[in-house]
């Protein structure tokens, strides 16, 4: 038996769909160039108060144009932040991406076990005296400023957002309308902003042609991700993919209903060329059965194994690069051999003012339980066949019936379009090979 | 017509209704919301609930052993406990009911029993979580809990409890919104939880653990709210009103000794005659 499996990854997911995105943090562009970011990737390594917090995007613009508002519950040091390599967030979405595996129906003239199925399931801004100085003004105060990699980052601090919003507007970020009452609510929660923009020298130095993720790590016991300074300047809603990887177990939202998406479902061959197409039907569909106020599981694994893989484990260099600091413990790593202790939770959510309109609080489970987003497509036997193979048929168009059926609930796709793009059952209309009298006079 | 009558009048007791209306919110969950609630797990709590009560019942020969409470406990269990061993399900619903044959002052147990046994496995185990976000918060679903919730209470008479807590949590939402200028959206949201219904309806309301006089237990309610907010937006703890029952539980024997009242009898809704008189809830 055969057994393929694609996989549909986040970026692929939105870069088709073509809607606007924008980060957890408000994109600030430096001129009034349109910026359009179609999706925010966010690993969250959580493990006690300890976080690290990887931010990746797709920008596409000018990057001289690129800037990015973040709120963080500390100070930041100039160690807490590194730049992280984008394959490490690439490969972690392929290894949870909802996937689609593929069965080839074996020769029904051989006898054995037909339903194998079954048994499977189983130095910025170089703080000028300038910038301080206007800063002092508005009564912000630039606590620290750092470049890191090709990113220019201050830490912000401010007695009121007024202060902030203006000294932003001054010092050439374009902040969205609306945004000063967000970040003044941020600011009386004692929460500071991590602002970073790129460092063209720096960049071209560094070599690479697109930014690089940004990592952070604090500790505070807000287990958490801003995402209403993200609702300000969003064309519609924005799409978000958080990779939680913490000790214990899945994590789930606490105020918003986290749901797993539909999984383990067959659906008909022809959905392995409209992969993509079909995750994000049936994305939006299930956005909307929930009221546009969920949170999608779609993945929840321990990182040691996984069963179809989509792409292997992360190993634990990468891991340790993503932040998961409880694997250097070499003790552990000796006794727990291959485990690694990571369980991996991915959630995807689509959001907007309206439905989220507070941010995103986690909390760790015990729940060690395995989840994936699984899509089965069976293959017909399509060899010669050296027997009568008429019930193999008729069971056949049952299935592929059933697959017709469950696509168009899944999907909301039309149940005639889908079916006529199955063809044994467009066939079969006319002649229909499994009937009594055909088997009369063959 | 003697069984028909002593039926009636055993229907007065409102932990028929709490039983009723616990039951429909459970199906409601695992059908409707696909809560992840293991039958194993609440078929274990309910048997291990009704053990413990029966032996402890022996134990400490109590007139008869009453089935109710220990029914009520484990169902509030099964809505707001999760936990991925089934022997935790069963140390719960043990913790539940033993507490109240083990920690008593005054003739009165000192801890709500379903509260006491999730805040104590959560704080101890990482296999044992409270799923607080997983009501979701349609308004619709909010506002017929809400309302099933309040038969249940008013049955109860006791309601001061319940609408003092909702009170104070939500004026205390609504002050801080306010304070930090954010949208009254974030308050109504955090208001249409159901596990906050939940709590408020079938767990801070139980009489027996709640003052005896009502002007204890509209202080005790207030207090609980206030601690909520604090283990909420000062220790970003989740599920902040369950712990904060469980803190301010000790502090209702003082609350009892300021203001004298009569202990709570479920079975005897005849000491209220006033309260049935008046007709409003028969």
């Amino acid at each position: 038996m055969r057994v393929l499996v694609l996989i549909v990854s986040a970026t692929l997911t939105v870069a088709i769909s073509g809607t606007a995105q924008a980060f957890c943090g408000f994109y600030v562009a430096k001129a009034d160039t349109s910026l359009f970011n179609r999706a925010s990737q966010v690993v969250l390594v959580r493990d006690g108060d300890r976080t690290v917090l990887t931010m990746a995007n797709d920008f596409e613009g000018d990057v001289k144009d690129f800037a990015v508002v973040i709120p963080v519950p500390t100070f930041i040091e100039r160690g807490q932040i590194n730049v992280a390599d984008k394959a490490l967030i690439n490969h972690l979405d392929a290894y949870t991406s909802p996937r689609l595996v593929e069965y080839f129906d074996p020769d029904p003239c051989v006898r054995y076990e037909y339903d194998m199925l079954g048994a499977l399931k189983s130095s910025m801004p170089r703080a000028s005296a300038e910038l301080e100085r206007r800063a002092k003004a508005s009564g912000v105060t630039i606590e620290a400023s750092y470049t890191v990699g090709e990113y220019d980052i201050l830490i912000l601090s401010a007695n009121e957002s007024k202060g902030l919003i203006r000294w932003l507007n001054d010092s050439g970020y374009n902040v969205p309308r609306g945004a000063d009452k967000v970040v003044g609510s941020y600011l009386k929660q004692n929460m500071r902003f991590f602002v970073a923009k790129v460092n063209l020298e720096a960049q071209k130095k560094s070599g690479y042609s697109y930014l690089r993720p940004l990592q952070v790590a604090f500790e505070s016991n807000k287990f958490m991700l801003p995402i209403r300074l993200g609702t300000l300047n969003a064309k519609g809603e924005q799409e978000l993919y958080v990779y939680a990887l913490t000790r214990t177990g899945r994590v789930e939202t606490s105020n918003y209903r986290t749901v797993k998406l539909p999984s383990d479902t067959e659906v008909p061959e022809f959905v392995k060329a409209e992969f993509g197409d079909f995750y994000r039907s049936m994305f939006e569909k299930q956005v909307q059965a929930q009221n546009r106020r969920a949170v999608f599981l779609e993945y929840a694994w321990d990182m040691a194994w996984c069963d179809p893989c989509a792409a292997d484990p992360l190993t634990p260099d990468e891991l340790r690069k993503l932040g998961v600091f409880w694997t250097d413990n070499p003790e552990r790593s000796r006794v727990s051999g291959q485990a690694q202790n990571v369980f991996v939770t991915r959630l995807h959510v689509r959001y907007d003012q309206e439905h989220f309109p507070e941010d995103l609080i986690f909390q760790e489970t015990g729940d060690r339980q395995n989840f994936q987003g699984r899509y089965v497509v069976r293959h017909p036997f399509a060899g010669k066949a050296s027997c009568d193979i008429s019930s193999y048929q008729a069971q056949l168009r049952e299935r592929q019936e059933r697959e017709a059926q469950q696509l168009a609930n899944l999907t909301g796709w039309d149940i005639d379009d889908i079916r006529g793009k199955i063809p044994l059952i467009a066939d079969t209309k006319t002649d229909q090979p499994g009937s009594w009298w055909s088997r009369l006079w063959n | 017509m003697d069984a028909i009558a002593q039926f009636a009048s055993r229907c007065k007791d409102p932990r028929y209704y709490q039983i009723a209306v616990l039951s429909l919110l459970v199906i409601f969950g695992v059908v409707a919301l696909d809560f992840g609630i293991l039958w194993t797990n609440a078929f274990l709590i309910v048997s291990a609930a009704l053990a413990v009560q029966y032996f402890g019942t022996k134990l400490t020969s109590l007139p008869r052993f009453d089935p109710l409470s220990p029914l009520i406990t484990s169902l509030s269990l099964t809505l707001l406990f999760r936990t991925d061993m089934p022997a935790l399900a069963m140390l719960a619903a043990a913790i539940a009911i033993g507490s109240k044959f083990i920690v008593r002052i005054n003739g009165k147990h000192v801890f709500n029993p379903a509260n006491i046994a999730i805040v104590s496995l959560v704080l101890l185990s990482n296999h044992a979580w409270i799923s607080s976000g997983q009501w979701g918060n349609a308004a619709i679903g909010a506002f017929a809990l809400a309302c099933l919730g309040f038969i249940v209470l008013t049955r109860a008479r006791r309601s001061e409890t319940t609408i003092t807590f909702l009170i104070a949590y939500g004026t205390l939402m609504f002050g801080r919104a306010i304070w930090l200028g954010d949208p009254l959206a974030i308050p109504l949201h955090q208001l249409q939880n159901g596990a906050l219904l939940i709590f408020a309806f079938f767990m801070i309301s139980d009489p027996k653990t709640t003052p005896d006089a009502r002007i204890g237990r509209i202080i005790y309610a207030s207090l609980v709210a206030s601690v909520a907010y604090v283990i909420q937006f000062v220790f970003y703890a989740t599920s902040a009103p369950v712990l904060a029952l469980a803190v301010c539980a000790p502090v209702v024997p003082v609350i009892d000794a300021i203001f004298r009242g009569r202990i709570y009898r479920w079975d005897l809704p005849k000491a209220f005659p006033k309260a049935i008189s008046k007709g409003v809830y028969q």
